[in-house]
């Protein structure tokens, strides 16, 4: 069968969440991979999520905020852009293909844009296979 | 041990097309702490909304999971539910199965699969959550409009008359917007001037209302209640404050060759100018293009001849904060410019004009003060009306502009009135739905006005034979008698699409609000929500929510009004009780959430020697829960663990 990857999008409540429904409404057709979990800004996405999401199997991790200079709380993407840039050469670090984590700036008038992040990020992951650096077996896992 | 109970919606069939709901429903039950699982047709409808109540009640459930449209249509539906029931509000959790799984994906296997991912998520959250008291925050009983044509006009009178403050922000130097520069309106041939100046001249009068001219907003913060507005103040040159509108310096000024933007340039204004004789507020602006002193560095006649010493040179854009609780967004619409479709030759012909040009040759304060003569200072003999110039038209925009039909019988009928020529009708389908319409379409035919079943394809002025010596042609292929014609006139008549304003999604943007795949505004809900946006507290009126004509923009324009009404006419409003707080004996003192947060909501005990937050500042974004290193920062109904809890569950399947 062929890989389908599993990926984890995180979308701030108020751009790219909103933006995401937008591409529904709209019936812009993306790939199904990508399962999205809502939290309020882009600043509230601790590093420990993303690590925690590869551990539990994802092959990519997406996370959507504001555009710079739009964010609904002024500048939380501002704090996340560093965060995420940060944890992203950890990741490196740590031996996992840095490609698989991708951060993008998606407005909630962008609803095209978002369909095609999720359709170029899940042609990415599905040529990068599936992930295993970080995934914790599931019978070793307590 | 929770109890979860999962409703999963069919949302007629906008779900259940394409996910096999009853197979979610029974994946569902499975999962850990699920006691029922059900599907219904419509949950959002009164039967479904009773069907969770009794099932919280007879199961006893603690938790309750819809999987239907997006949380952001009808989490608060929903959360009434819950709290009907008596269940804490914050229990719920909605998984968006519609326009994140089943309008996305056509393949009916992947979709259900997805909605069980989403719903598996959902569960492991869930099970989680705890509940949270309300807070509620006092709500700003004023109110901006953003936009001062008619649609802005209308709102700002109706909420005034409720004795709610209105701000009411213009981008150019008088309100009136384009009803302003139309002659006559169809189908009742009302002077537009005779329906509008009164209206204009009633927002100038209103205590209520603030007019806020060659103004605009440039940043929106804040959340519905208490939004914190940036309008910048364009530099007019002239201080209103003292000005009392003699208009002497514009009589005076000697900078006379500005093409008026008011007359679509077919007339002429000085440097200093009130864009039209009814302009409000009559107090006149200096344009620093053609202002002889700006270009030159000598003349100033104007500050001379001004006895109000109103005249100031050296003014420059100023920044006001402007605090209200709701904003309607009226910005309308731009014509679209036609030079670019060179085969009908705007721009390159004389004789060939835009249709806003055609009103201000109409009106009788326009440049030929309403006589009906062309560039070259003649009478027209014969004009062709070309409709549908952009529009319905797959190569420029696929929409219907809406009001084109009908001004082009009412150019005809006036043209009848007021010329002897020769008019002609190029439409690819006549539009007359609204009221009174239908009867006009019927009045013109009767004018012997000529009707031609088809789009023009081109505008020539090559000729052929003698006949068409002078003339423009359009040539246009007659589809009822399937014939190819060329009509010599001496006059075309474009009427181009009616588009968003070119810089609408750069707006889109300050308010937060979404764009159409035209970059028109886009409504919540086109039915069930058309005013509002998915910003709460920002409504829409008029054409820059899409085409439409003055009767729908004015009935949208008190539907705004009422709208914004039920936000500022509340003393209170409910906020969301998703706050952060400290857990004293984890915190390290550190003071990072101090530093970060942009509300001031976190503070140092100095005492304690630990932060505090101060919730009613709090707005919620969790920014400071994340660079808590200790972990001492709680960010409820987005905890940690039911982050975690949460990619647990999509990540499993």
């Amino acid at each position: 069968m062929e890989f389908e990857p599993k990926i984890l999008g995180i979308a701030c409540n108020w751009c790219t969440y909103t933006g995401a429904d937008l591409a529904g409404t709209t019936r812009i057709q993306y790939p199904h991979n990508v399962r999205v979990a809502r939290v309020m800004c882009s600043s509230r996405i601790n590093p420990a999520f993303i690590f925690r999401a590869f551990q539990l199997g994802a092959d990519g991790v997406l996370v959507g905020g504001c555009e710079p200079g739009d964010c609904h709380y002024s500048t939380g993407n501002y704090y996340a852009r560093r965060r995420l840039a940060i944890t992203r050469k950890i990741l490196e670090f740590a031996g996992l293909e840095p490609e698989r984590f991708r951060v993008e700036w998606i407005s909630a008038s962008d609803g095209i844009k978002f369909a095609e992040v999720v359709k170029e990020f899940t042609e990415e992951i599905r040529a990068l296979g599936p992930q295993t650096k970080f995934k914790v077996k599931k019978d070793i896992e307590t | 041990m929770s109890r979860i109970g999962v409703f999963v919606c069919h949302c007629g069939s906008n779900i259940a097309k394409t996910v096999r709901v009853d197979d979610v429903a029974e994946f569902a039950r499975d999962l850990p702490d699920v006691v029922m699982a059900e599907s219904y047709k419509f949950m959002c409808s009164t039967p479904g909304q009773e069907l969770i109540q009794e099932k919280i009640k007879e199961c006893n459930l603690d938790r309750v999971i819809v999987a239907a449209c997006s949380p952001l249509m009808h989490e608060k539906t929903f959360r009434k539910v819950l709290e009907n029931a008596g269940l804490n509000q914050y229990l719920l959790t909605i998984v968006n199965i519609r326009e994140q799984c089943s309008w996305v994906i056509e393949d009916m296997d992947k979709a259900t699969a997805k909605a069980k991912a989403l719903v598996n998520g959902a569960v492991h959250r869930a099970r989680l959550l705890d509940s949270l008291a309300s807070r509620f925050v006092d709500v700003n009983s004023e109110v901006m409009i953003v936009g001062g044509g008619i649609a802005g006009i209308q709102a700002a009178l109706e909420l005034a008359s409720t004795g709610k403050k209105v701000y009411l922000v213009e981008r150019s130097p008088t309100i009136g917007g384009h009803m302003a520069q139309f002659d006559k309106t169809f189908p009742t041939l009302d002077c537009s001037a005779c329906i509008l100046t009164p209206k204009m001249d009633a927002v100038l009068q209103n205590p209520n209302i603030e007019l806020m001219t060659s103004c605009e907003v440039t940043e929106v913060k804040g959340f519905v209640g208490n939004f914190d507005v940036t309008v910048k103040q364009k530099a007019r040159y002239v201080d209103h404050d003292k000005c009392n509108g003699c208009l002497t310096c514009v009589e005076k000024c000697p900078a006379g060759k500005g093409l008026s933007e008011f007359d679509e340039g077919l007339g002429s204004r000085k440097a200093i100018y009130i864009p039209f004789p009814q302009s409000v507020p009559q107090k006149p602006v200096i344009d620093r293009e053609t202002c002889i002193y700006f270009k030159k560095g000598k003349c100033r006649l104007c500050e001379k001849v001004c006895e109000q010493d109103a005249i100031d040179f050296e003014q420059e854009d100023t920044y006001h904060d402007v605090k209200v609780g709701a904003i309607i967004v009226a910005t309308g619409y731009s014509l679209m410019d036609t030079k670019p479709l060179v085969q009908y030759g705007y721009g390159k012909y004389p004789g060939v004009y835009h249709s806003l040009e055609v009103e201000r040759l109409f009106n009788s304060t326009g440049p030929t003060e309403g006589k009906v003569v062309m560039r070259n200072g003649e009478e027209p003999g014969s004009i062709a009306i070309l409709h549908c110039i952009g529009s319905r038209d797959i190569n420029y925009h696929e929409y219907c502009s809406r009001v084109c039909c009908m001004y082009a019988l009412k150019f005809a009928h006036l043209f009848k009135e007021k010329t002897s020529a020769d008019v002609y009708q190029l439409y690819i389908d006549m539009r007359c739905f609204g009221k009174g319409y239908e009867e006009f379409y019927n009045r013109v035919l009767a004018e012997n006005v000529k009707f031609v079943r088809g789009k023009a394809a081109r505008v020539t002025d090559v000729t052929g034979s003698p006949e068409e010596e002078g003339k423009l042609i359009v040539e246009v292929e007659d589809t009822l008698s399937s014939q190819f014609m060329r009509l010599p006139v001496d006059m075309v008549v474009l009427a181009p699409a009616m588009e968003p304003r070119a810089d609408a999604v750069d707006v889109a943007r300050i308010f937060n609000i979404g764009v159409d795949k035209d970059r028109f505004f886009r409504e919540k809900h086109p039915k069930l929500d058309p005013l509002s946006t998915t910003t709460d507290g920002v409504f829409l009126a008029g054409t820059c929510q899409g085409p439409k004509d003055i009767p729908d923009t004015v009935a949208q324009a008190i539907g705004a009004a009422a709208e914004a009404l039920t936000i500022v006419g509340k003393k209170q409003l409910e906020l969301e009780a998703a706050t952060v707080y400290v857990d004293p004996y984890v915190c390290c003192g550190c003071q990072n959430c101090v530093r970060v947060c942009t509300y001031s909501a976190p503070s140092f005990d100095i005492e304690k020697k630990v932060s505090v937050i101060n919730e009613v500042l709090c707005k919620g974004c969790g920014l400071c829960a994340a660079s808590c290193p200790t972990g001492a920062i709680i960010a409820r109904h987005f905890t940690n663990d039911q982050f975690i809890g949460e990619m647990e569950g999509l990540m499993e399947f």
